[in-house]
């Protein structure tokens, strides 16, 4: 056994920590993972207690504010897998260089130039991560769920780095990091860190991670959440996903309502088939200058990437004062540092 | 010749309406006769019959399921005739019906014949239904005459619906002239392209595509539509639609309305439909995953109603095995599908008996009466003096652990597995022969 492996599971403690029922405003707001899941996993956004999101901003906000030199060596020798079953720029590379800047050491695995493409499976990819040493790996998939797949296969930290139309909670981290540090409220994440900000989510939400993880996240911190878009890309069923969402089809009328806009790409690659106008779409959902001035002039904008600009977004507004578009991205180096620290430190960040 | 007196049993036929201690002479492969306790003594001890002391026990017919995959020819791997059979005898089952998604599709005489081959060691009776359309395409129907003669006792897609109306049509006149029941998977398939499980806040929360309840319902509804024509009609032989695995209320609701104007439509409800949500499909657990999927909370309740009250003729348990590798799969990828043959009695206790008041003479209606009704089986589902000695021993008060691990089935993808259940089968009886002891 490598000496990479031992330490994976010397540092694994026995069961996930139990505090996380009574914090919530309803039973479903956090769902521990289950039972043979290594607690440093992240798979759904839903597992985090508020105090462990908490704990991993201010650990995000430590890493980002000291000098680099202070944590190069904290992952020092600790062994990485990305594994990569569809393609990505902004989280695959701020993972990567979140671990190399930890003193860790990585390796890609996609699934164009591996024997994925030989037809191995998801639980043999894993386990052969794992026999290579891998301490933890970091995944992106296709098909949603396939993190629990592999965490509870392998029992190693799985960090998910987006799982099809499921979730991408190290994007809802990083975005509420953006949220908290540009509308001043840096303070402690609580149920009420929020009160008061209503955050729109407008476009492609039936096929959109990002719109998962937020609306499930935001709410917990006292966040209005509005979603937004037309019925073919936001089914009526998206208002249970989590208590006091509301759906808006009218982008003005959310807009007026928001400070923070947050912008999503129509996902042509999980279509299936679905007819969009786009002419009609952006006409109707398109955050461009008239509309933001008109109706949400101090509003933040956000955007997870990759852009279309001049479909849901244009230049203008996508580079704009009130842009953190970028911000995000530097966030996710922050955030997905902490991640790491805390898969490889049994859960605890 | 063999003779078997069991004795001391508490005997349920539901034909006679026999609820109350019994024993039983069995002679060969028929029974011979029913008696009060300790009448048929004599006859048995001057045939040296065998006896079987059955005190504490229910006697039953024994179990039909109408509703099995046993994988062969082409999925061995999976499940073979032999095994699932072995399966069903642990379950209490003395008959099977095996639908023909086999590989290749039983749509021929000849692979009919194969299945039925004694080649095959089916230790319990296997009844094959034969696909209702070449390769189940849904595009031209089979030799509904000759798969009749080859001993199909129904013809059916099952895995996939005949979606054409005029296909529909064609092949409940051709069932209907053949004598045998058309069954359906009822499955709009145009809307539920890449969809995994129950459409709804949990399908959209997990990031799957959802099957909706009208998937179902408006299959359902143009069959009925197209039986109700054919009835009116007058026109040839009545048609007699037989809907698969109904799992959602709308669906029930059209069943129950098409029986009550007299339609001969009758459907069976799967142990895993009254039993679970699609809550189970939570952490993407792929022994959720079947076809129709688990569906809402009023779903699961409507289909408790249904076999309470009549609507739903019979339970089945869709007994689909697949292989360790195949399940532990990404959700989406995984194939549709869970054993069922070995726990079918004891969930249908648990739920409907225990928990609903059934009283066990509608139960075994429902587990073994009923079914053989419907795919005419004759002979079966009863204790009537020259029916077929299919009986099983159960004890209904006392439980048993299920371990998937030591069923005679090749595959374990099963949600119950480690559960603890009411029910036990002490003994199933074949035609006579003992097949399976506990």
């Amino acid at each position: 056994m490598s000496p990479a492996t031992k330490s994976a599971s010397k540092s694994a403690p026995k069961s996930v920590p139990k505090k996380t029922a009574t914090e919530a405003p309803q039973p479903k707001a956090t769902t521990p993972p289950a039972d043979g899941i290594h607690p440093g996993s992240l798979l759904s956004i839903t597992q985090l207690s508020l105090d462990e999101v908490s704990n991993i901003l201010a650990l995000a906000e430590r890493l980002a504010g000291e000098p680099s030199s202070k944590h190069a060596t904290l992952l020092e020798n600790r062994k990485l897998a990305l594994l990569f079953y569809e393609s990505s720029t902004r989280t695959r590379t701020s993972f990567e260089l979140a671990a190399k800047s930890l003193g860790a050491m990585t390796t890609l695995v996609s699934d164009k130039s591996s024997s994925i493409e030989k037809g191995e499976s998801l639980k043999d990819t894993g386990l052969t991560l794992r026999a290579l040493g891998a301490e933890c790996i970091i995944l992106r998939h296709n098909a949603s769920g396939s993190p629990y797949l592999l965490a509870k296969h392998t029992g190693l930290p799985v960090l998910n780095a987006g799982d099809g139309m499921h979730e991408h909670p190290s994007q809802a981290l990083l975005d509420l990091r953006t949220i908290l540090s540009r509308l001043g409220k840096m303070q402690a994440v609580t149920d009420k860190a929020l009160d008061g900000i209503t955050v729109c989510i407008t476009g492609d939400i039936l096929h959109s991670r990002v719109a998962r993880s937020n609306a499930l996240l935001l709410p917990r911190l006292g966040a209005k959440v509005i979603l937004c878009g037309p019925q073919q890309l936001l089914p009526p069923e998206a208002e249970d996903l989590y208590p006091g969402i509301t759906l808006e089809r009218d982008f003005d009328k959310a807009l007026q309502q928001s400070q923070v806009a947050m912008m999503l790409r129509i996902q042509k690659e999980r279509l299936a088939g679905m007819q969009i106008d786009l002419a009609d779409y952006q006409k109707q959902f398109q955050l461009n200058e008239d509309r933001y001035f008109k109706h949400a002039p101090d509003a933040l904008v956000m955007h997870p990437g990759p852009m279309i600009r001049g479909l849901e977004i244009t230049a203008d507004i996508a580079d704009g004062p009130n842009s953190a578009i970028e911000e995000q991205v530097r966030n996710g180096l922050a955030i997905r540092m902490a991640l790491l620290v805390r898969a490889l430190n049994g859960g605890a960040a | 010749m063999k003779s078997i007196l069991i004795k001391g049993g508490h005997l349920i036929d539901p034909p006679s309406r026999t609820d109350r201690p019994r024993d039983l002479l069995i002679h060969d492969n028929r029974i011979v006769e029913v008696g009060d306790p300790g009448k048929l003594n004599p006859t048995a001890k001057k045939e040296g019959a065998e006896v079987i002391d059955a005190t504490g026990l229910v006697v039953a017919p024994g179990l039909v399921d109408i509703h099995v995959h046993l994988r062969e020819p082409g999925q061995a791997h999976k499940e073979t005739i032999e095994s699932g059979t072995r399966a069903g005898a642990m379950g209490g089952f003395t008959a099977l019906c095996c639908m023909p998604n086999t590989s290749p599709v039983n749509d021929s005489p000849e692979i009919t014949r194969w299945t039925l081959s004694p080649e095959r060691n089916a230790v319990i009776r296997v009844f094959p239904v034969a696909a209702a359309t070449r390769g189940s395409m849904g595009e031209t129907i089979t030799e509904y005459g000759s798969l009749k003669a080859a001993g199909a006792v129904g013809v059916s897609d099952d895995g996939k619906p005949v979606l054409q109306d005029a296909v529909m049509h064609q092949a409940l006149i051709a069932a209907a002239r053949a004598g045998l029941p058309m069954i359906q998977h009822a499955e709009n398939t145009k809307i539920t392209v890449g969809a995994s499980m129950n459409a709804g806040a949990r399908a959209f929360r997990l990031g799957l595509r959802g099957m909706s309840v009208e998937a179902e319902s408006g299959i359902v509804e143009r069959d009925i539509r197209l039986v109700r024509e054919l009835t009116t009609s007058g026109k040839g032989p009545r048609p007699h639609l037989h809907v698969q695995h109904v799992s959602t209320a709308k669906a029930m609701e059209a069943i129950r309305h098409a029986k009550r104007a007299g339609l001969h439509v009758t459907c069976e409800v799967a142990p895993h439909h009254f039993m679970l949500t699609d809550e189970a499909v939570e952490g993407y657990n792929t022994h959720a995953k079947m076809n129709p999927p688990l569906r809402s909370e009023a779903d699961r309740a409507a289909m408790v109603t249904a076999l309470l009250d009549g609507t739903a003729d019979c339970i089945a348990t869709d007994h689909a095995p697949h292989a360790v590798h195949e399940k532990e799969q990404e959700f989406e990828k995984a194939p549709n599908g869970i054993t069922g043959l070995e726990t079918a009695l004891s969930l249908s206790i648990k739920m409907l008996h225990h928990q609903h008041r059934m009283p066990l003479l509608r139960l075994v209606h429902l587990m073994s009466t009923a079914p053989a009704h419907i795919m005419g089986l004759r002979g079966r589902g009863t204790l009537a003096p020259d029916a077929f000695a299919d009986v099983v021993l159960f004890d209904p008060k006392s439980t048993w652990t299920f371990n998937a691990r030591n069923s005679p089935s090749k595959s374990r993808n099963t949600p119950f597995d480690g559960q603890t259940l009411p029910g036990v089968v002490k003994m199933t009886i074949s035609e006579g022969r003992i097949v399976y002891k506990a």
